[in-house]
């Protein structure tokens, strides 16, 4: 008998506050296995953002600094520049990195600060109570959008990836869901591949993980999943918006 | 101060960034805003020859906060700006006290409020000494009135965040930054703490993670937090107080000014003797903590019939002044705003209103 | 034979295992309420078990371990 799954090491002993079904924890584990599997979490200093997960500092076992809401990527700017032998990542959901904290990553991104960010959209704002976010799809309601969003007064879906990957800076884009086991697998090889990125001194790499807010969307968990697959998708569809023939492996 | 052959002739905003280079600062951010912008261009050329990092941010915001990570970093790092880029920057301030990160801000102010306009103005006084940004927190804040002590603030200013992981601020104006005077450079080093164990730079395995942030949710834990920042705040008072004095021994008037009005206020005082008038002058180098005490000593000088605060300004840190007088004489007020500079003549006739009994303006 | 162990103390009850398990042998257990006031997951017919650690991959609160 041989341990063939187990809590990784990287995630330090504390339990999430985050609810129930919440995708926040999936995405969480796989930077932890990935910092781990590529023996780089010693080395890492990893930032966190203003939202749900402003205190992912007390999970993940490397170095944290905690950002003022949406200067996660400045932050993580002034980090690598001093630091930059060191792994340095922002964790972000969409308020943070798509609305106040626009500028910020946009111009990370085209700097080719050698930075990853992991961006967690779930097209709501989670923490302070399910209001629209810069990602709400059209029609979707929130507390804010409570006959749903309305592009005449509420604008358009800000699609990130397809934004960023305008920019020469940005090297390595991709978007992921983790709805699936064959998803979370490919979510985990996106973000072993973005550290990669970082590692080769290659530029600013960045993967965007659709994710579910069961709590806020008002659905269970299980259907959670099948809205990400079923409504998200088509608004944020999968897939490499820059690097994806970038062998960093090797 | 050595020969006048060893200094070297230098504008104020040159001065500040040779000085901070000079005290081993090697990361600085900063986004492009008149008066000031000479450090910017001294900074992107200097910091190649030394090894450093220039980086010209998106913004002043992006700007703080990349101070704010390589501060956190372990790294002595600075940006600087000029007034409307300050109020920007103000929310990193803020998380800045509350995570205890040392570094260094210059702001050479100019007119507000607004985009107001780019002459030389001392209207952010409250905003530096007083908050600006949210929360219960202090900057040092350090006033210059001239090159050379521009230079030495800016080198004092990098021990003093280092020794209080406190946000040292030298508040110049238009008129320092854009001057030029002979600098002595100083031979001794900004001191520096012999460890930064609390730095984020990576665990190497060694030690748990380190963990640097402002939020507290426990209010508790918070309180505690908010506390332990005061107890620092509270010796930051007893040992850093700074101030020049001239001639309080049996002075008539007392005026207090800071920065460039000081530099006038000198030779008004001269210019009153000559009439029988003694004034005297109290300089604050230090803004926070301000000399409350020189000046409540002061109050108590039985020859010192009323004191007078000359700012470029509508009155800000008159109140600091009346707030250590306490009443115990009249505290008269002496502004200029907009990028005007109040001239000798004026002051002058202003201190003598004051001796007829007629007051300030 | 292949095992799986819930952590019942950190089990949020989610039930994001139970989709994913290809031979349905996960449930909630109604009889227990953790301390956090949610029935944890669990399994009864462990024989069942292939220890394809679907469950784990998925479990957002790392409760899983699976042995094989």
């Amino acid at each position: 008998m041989a341990l063939v799954y187990q809590r990784t090491q990287g995630l330090l002993d504390v339990p999430f506050h985050y609810c129930p079904g919440c995708t926040h924890g999936i995405v969480h584990k796989l930077v932890a296995e990935v910092l781990v599997e590529l023996g780089l979490l010693d080395s890492t200093v990893g930032v966190s953002p203003v939202g749900c997960t402003y205190n992912n500092y007390e999970y993940f076992a490397c170095d944290m600094q905690q950002a003022a809401h949406g200067r996660a990527p400045a932050v993580a700017t002034g980090i690598k520049r001093v630091l930059p032998d060191a792994t340095v990542f922002t964790y972000q959901g969409d308020g943070d990195l798509a609305a106040i904290g626009t500028a910020e990553i946009v111009h990370a991104a085209a700097r080719g600060e050698k930075i990853t960010t992991i961006f967690v959209n779930n097209a709501i704002y989670g923490m302070t109570s399910g209001q629209m976010a810069p990602t709400t799809l059209l029609g979707q309601v929130t507390t804010t959008s409570p006959f749903g969003r309305d592009a005449a007064t509420q604008g358009y879906p800000i699609n990130v990836c397809e934004m960023l990957a305008t920019l020469r800076g940005a090297v390595y884009v991709e978007r992921v869901s983790v709805t699936s086991i064959k998803g979370i697998r490919a979510a985990k090889k996106a973000i072993r591949k973005a550290f990669l990125v970082q590692k080769k001194g290659l530029g600013f790499s960045l993967v965007e993980v659709l994710s579910t807010c069961p709590t806020n969307w008002g659905k269970s968990p299980v259907e959670s999943l099948q809205w990400v697959d079923s409504a998200m998708t088509a608004q944020y569809p999968l897939g490499v918006f820059r690097g994806a023939d970038l062998e960093v492996e090797t | 101060m050595g020969r006048l052959s060893n200094r070297i002739l230098m504008k104020g905003n040159e001065a500040i960034a040779e000085a901070a280079i000079r005290a081993g600062c090697r990361h600085y951010f900063g986004y492009p805003i008149t008066p000031q912008t000479e450090i910017s261009h001294y900074m992107a050329k200097r910091m190649r020859d030394v090894g450093g990092v220039f980086v010209q941010a998106e913004s002043e915001i992006a700007a703080i906060s990349m101070v704010y990570g390589a501060a956190g970093a372990g790294a002595r790092a600075m940006t600087t700006s000029s007034s409307p880029g300050i109020s920007l920057k103000q929310e990193g301030f803020s998380y800045i006290a509350g995570a205890e990160l040392p570094c260094v801000v210059v702001n050479v102010e100019r007119c507000g409020p607004g985009l107001g306009g780019i002459l030389p103005a001392q209207g952010d006084y409250f905003q530096a000494t007083k908050g600006g940004g949210h929360g219960d927190y202090r900057n040092l804040v350090l006033a210059p009135a001239s090159v050379q002590e521009l230079y030495e603030l800016t080198v004092d200013a990098f021990a003093l965040a280092d020794r209080y992981r406190v946000l040292c601020l030298i508040l110049a104006d238009g008129t320092l930054g854009q001057m030029m005077e002979p600098v002595l450079y100083r031979e001794d080093d900004a001191p520096r703490p012999a460890t930064k164990d609390w730095a984020t730079t990576g665990t190497k395995g060694q030690r748990p993670h380190n963990v640097i942030t402002s939020i507290y949710i426990d209010p508790e834990i918070l309180e505690t937090h908010n506390l332990k920042l005061q107890a620092k705040y509270a010796e930051i008072e007893r040992n850093e107080v700074r101030c020049e004095t001239v001639g309080l021994e049996g002075a008539d008037i007392v005026v207090t000014a800071f920065g460039t009005p000081a530099r006038i206020v000198k030779n008004v005082v001269r210019m009153a003797a000559d009439e029988g008038i003694r004034v005297g002058l109290i300089r604050p180098i230090t803004l926070w903590p301000f000399p409350t005490k020189i000046v409540a000593e002061a109050a108590e000088r039985e020859s010192v019939k009323a004191f007078l605060s000359v700012e470029l300004n509508a009155g800000q840190m008159v109140e600091d002044v009346r707030l250590a007088v306490n009443g115990r004489k009249p505290v008269h007020f002496h502004g200029r705003m907009g990028g005007m500079l109040p001239t000798q003549r004026e002051i002058l006739d202003t201190i003598r209103a004051i001796v007829r009994g007629e007051g300030g303006k | 034979m292949p095992r799986v162990e819930f952590r019942e103390d950190r089990c949020k009850g989610c039930s994001l295992c139970i989709s994913v398990c290809p031979k349905k042998i996960i449930l909630l257990r109604e009889d227990v309420l953790n301390c956090k006031g949610f029935h944890p997951a669990g399994v009864d017919e462990m024989d069942k078990c292939i220890g394809c650690a679907f469950c784990a991959v998925i479990c957002p609160d790392s409760v899983i371990e699976v042995e094989k």
